[in-house]
């Protein structure tokens, strides 16, 4: 039986399995995305001094809430139709086990369902770090177990996919650089996965009262073994989104496959004791240690980034400049399809990931400096951008691409999708940079009252700081309006977008459901064939492939390093300590 | 095109990498490089280094020696919580619990103090402000910090760890006097 379609408009293979397994995953991401951005307006709201909406109870519900779901559920769900997409779809290969995937995937749902029930009753309102000895119910541990459970799973069922890809030689030569990409994804999810096992197993266990006492710093050390990793998997997959849509949109082919492949295999072998970052001012911690596991003496998973930095773009130059768009620096980035969601989320990500996640990240990880900014707003000011407008812009950009590609259907108000970016990004990154001055200014993050109304001793942040929490806050609300209208544009064109075929529709492809023979009429994809043969001088000649990407990576290193020793003059102020 | 497919050459890895990409993996290694003297360098130069020095301890511990201190050097009260003015180069005290910091600390401006810190219950986050250093308390965990606050004026102390519905109540006060 055909169980294969090809995409008529971009040329993709899907696997009637893979393909519910992605649309399922991306959806209930998307519902997670949902319930995250309605959360938002709480936290929003409530930190906005003036405003102050919340009474405390439900702020630091609301938080808690607002972290789980988009920090764990949206980016994990998301990510693992991404891996299906990479694997299956990319290489024309049938899913591994579709049964297993299903198995994850319910998993998945019923642990994250759980997981939030938890916390909307009230009484599991323990941050999503949920440091002990602080307790929540044992069905917030068990959830999260479950849900971890559920996406290694899913990972599994990837990397069997990968394994029958290259048994019934699906593809030529090696992996394309995407799948790689995902790969290093997939990988970095199993040690999150077995971080998050160890230390949440006891807990639970801890919770429901058969072990009597969790070490809160062992705790910390290894819980960070899983927050920190669960985010470099959304790093190696949006860069491997970012590296996907650039061949799309522009056909751009990676300027070197050996600098982009070793710049991912560097995230695998440097992340590792991530939580390092976490700790540095933590009781008993060695120098030594905290410097050697938060650089490894060189910041290669730094490094990797910063190549990524520039081969992304680059790639993308290259490729405009062959189009003929050669004219100065950047006219190739000027005449990009600047009114084309997909790309301006896309470029948004990849310039706030970078400018302004990437530098206030390797900052603040820093031994010393983490001592003016742990614990201070700055803090949710970095993972906004690498998140938000790193990560979630990056899966905003490819849901676009989904809706025809893998959904079939048209896009939703599609000037709502052009002006999505803009908005959402824009202000995000309001909200970004106000945050962090405020975070500089010593105010507090997971905090509810900047007034400390009520305490016994009144202390006063200064006036300004008032004023950036509340710029700030009209960022986040832009922002929030952002990601409403991404919602509109993503469920409506589900839901009311003209079906590109008459056999188009949300369950298509859905187990039990007859497939149409007009369109799942392959029954084995042609072996994907290596990309075309590189022109002859490629790489031999002296000049610069991309001029403009490179003056845009030493801007970045100027920035980096100018605000890097700022820091440390700003460090050098305080009490000295020793 | 070709992100999403196999690499044009089989043996990728023998292609030779433009000269872009080298100098810039050049210039970044060496930033990198750089970043990372920082720290050692700082060790050796920089004046705001965290000691290392932890014990294991438990509430009821810690909050003997706090009450020791306290009943010694005992100076006056604010807001129904003992001011205490150790003497200079003494082992000082200040322990946060839900919800306070206790107790309020007078101290010698210039002169160094073996400051040290740990939570009677949930975890806790000493925020000194508004210089705006910042330490993580952990229960079970006495940490000994040398401390030499170099300005002289009143600095409040607000928790910055997440520890239930009173946190934003956690004020507490050091005073430093020249």
């Amino acid at each position: 039986m055909s169980e294969f379609r090809v995409c008529p408009d971009s040329g993709f293979y899907f696997h009637k399995s893979a393909e519910s397994l992605m649309k399922v995953n991306a959806v209930v991401g998307i519902v997670a995305l949902l319930v995250a951005g309605i959360l938002a307006i709480g936290v929003v709201l409530t930190r906005w001094q003036e405003v102050h909406l919340l009474p405390a109870d439900m702020f630091y519900m609301v938080l808690t809430a607002h972290g789980i779901n988009a920090l764990l559920f949206w980016c994990i769900f998301f990510e693992m139709a991404i891996l299906h997409f990479a694997s299956s779809t990319l290489l024309r290969c049938r899913l591994a086990t579709p049964r297993w995937g299903w198995a994850g995937f319910f998993l998945m749902l019923i642990g994250a369902i759980m997981n939030n029930v938890a916390v909307f009753s009230g009484k599991s309102s323990v941050m999503m770090t949920s440091y002990v000895p602080m307790q929540a119910e044992p069905h917030f541990y068990l959830g999260l177990i479950l849900f971890a459970v559920g996406a290694l799973i899913q990972v599994f069922v990837f990397f069997g996919t990968l394994v029958i890809a290259q048994q019934e030689k699906t593809y030529d030569g090696s992996v394309p650089l995407v799948t790689f990409g995902a790969i290093t994804a997939a990988i970095i999810a199993v040690f999150t996965v077995a971080s998050g096992a160890i230390i949440l197993i006891p807990t639970f266990l801890w919770s429901v009262g058969y072990v009597s006492h969790i070490d809160a710093e062992m705790y910390r050390v290894i819980w960070w073994g899983m927050g920190h990793s669960s985010q470099q998997i959304n790093v190696a997959a949006h860069v491997a989104v970012w590296y996907l849509i650039a061949g799309v949109l522009f056909g751009a082919r990676p300027m070197s496959e050996k600098v982009s492949r070793f710049a991912f295999l560097l995230y695998i072998f440097f992340l590792q004791l991530a939580s390092a970052h976490h700790i540095l001012v933590d009781p008993g911690i060695s120098a030594e240690w905290k410097i050697f596991n938060t650089s490894y003496a060189m910041y290669l998973a730094v490094l990797a980034s910063m190549v990524h930095g520039l081969t992304v773009p680059g790639s993308i130059e290259v490729a405009q400049r062959a189009k003929g768009y050669t004219k100065g620096l950047f006219e190739w980035l000027r005449k990009a399809p600047w009114g084309n969601p997909i790309f301006s989320a896309m470029f948004i990500s990849l310039v706030t990931f970078g400018f302004i996640g990437g530098i206030t990240g390797v900052v603040m990880g820093t031994e010393q400096i983490n001592l003016i900014i742990h614990n201070t707003i700055y803090v949710p000011a970095h993972f906004h951008a690498t998140v938000v407008t790193g990560t979630t812009l990056t899966f905003m950009a490819l849901t676009y691409l989904l809706i025809p590609v893998l959904f079939r259907r048209k896009m939703f108000l599609p000037w709502v999708a052009k002006m999505q970016p803009y908005v959402f990004g824009g202000g995000m990154t309001i909200l970004i940079l106000f945050m962090l001055g405020a975070g500089t200014l010593g105010v507090s993050r997971r905090h509810w009252d900047m007034d400390f109304a009520g305490a016994a001793m009144a202390f006063e942040y200064p006036a300004i700081a008032y004023t950036l929490m509340a710029v700030g806050a009209i960022g986040g609300l832009l922002a929030i309006v952002g990601g409403a209208m991404y919602l509109i544009v993503a469920v409506g064109s589900l839901l009311f977008g003209g079906k590109l075929e008459p056999s188009a529709g949300i369950l298509e492809s859905f187990a039990g459901k007859p497939l149409h023979a007009s369109v799942y009429n392959i029954n084995k994809p042609a072996r994907l064939e290596m990309a075309p043969p590189l022109p002859e001088d490629h790489n031999k000649g002296g000049g610069f492939e991309a001029p403009g990407t490179f003056a845009l990576a030493i801007l970045l290193l100027v920035t980096f390093v100018v605000y890097y020793f700022i820091n440390w003059k700003y460090l050098s102020s305080v009490w000295p300590l020793g | 095109m070709t992100s999403f497919m196999p690499p044009a050459d089989r043996h990728w890895w023998k292609v030779p990498v433009g000269k872009q990409e080298l100098i810039w993996i050049a210039i970044a290694l060496v930033w990198c490089i750089i970043m990372f003297l920082m720290m050692p360098l700082w060790h050796v130069y920089g004046k705001q280094n965290l000691s290392t020095e932890a014990y294991q301890t438990t509430p009821a511990k810690f909050g003997a020696k706090v009450e020791e201190m306290v009943e010694k050097y005992t100076v006056g009260e604010e807001a129904g919580i003992p001011i205490v003015a150790p003497p200079v180069g003494s082992d000082i005290y200040m322990l946060g619990r839900l919800w306070q910091w206790y107790p309020v600390l007078k101290l010698k401006k210039d002169q160094e103090y073996r400051l040290h810190l740990s939570s009677m219950d949930f975890q806790h986050g000493f925020s000194l402000q508004p210089d705006n250093i910042n330490l993580q308390v952990v229960p079970g965990y006495d940490m000994v910090l040398k401390i030499t606050p170099d300005k002289s004026g009143e600095y409040g102390v607000i928790c910055n760890e997440y520890c239930g519905i009173g946190h934003h109540l956690m004020v507490g006060k050091i005073y430093v006097e020249d």
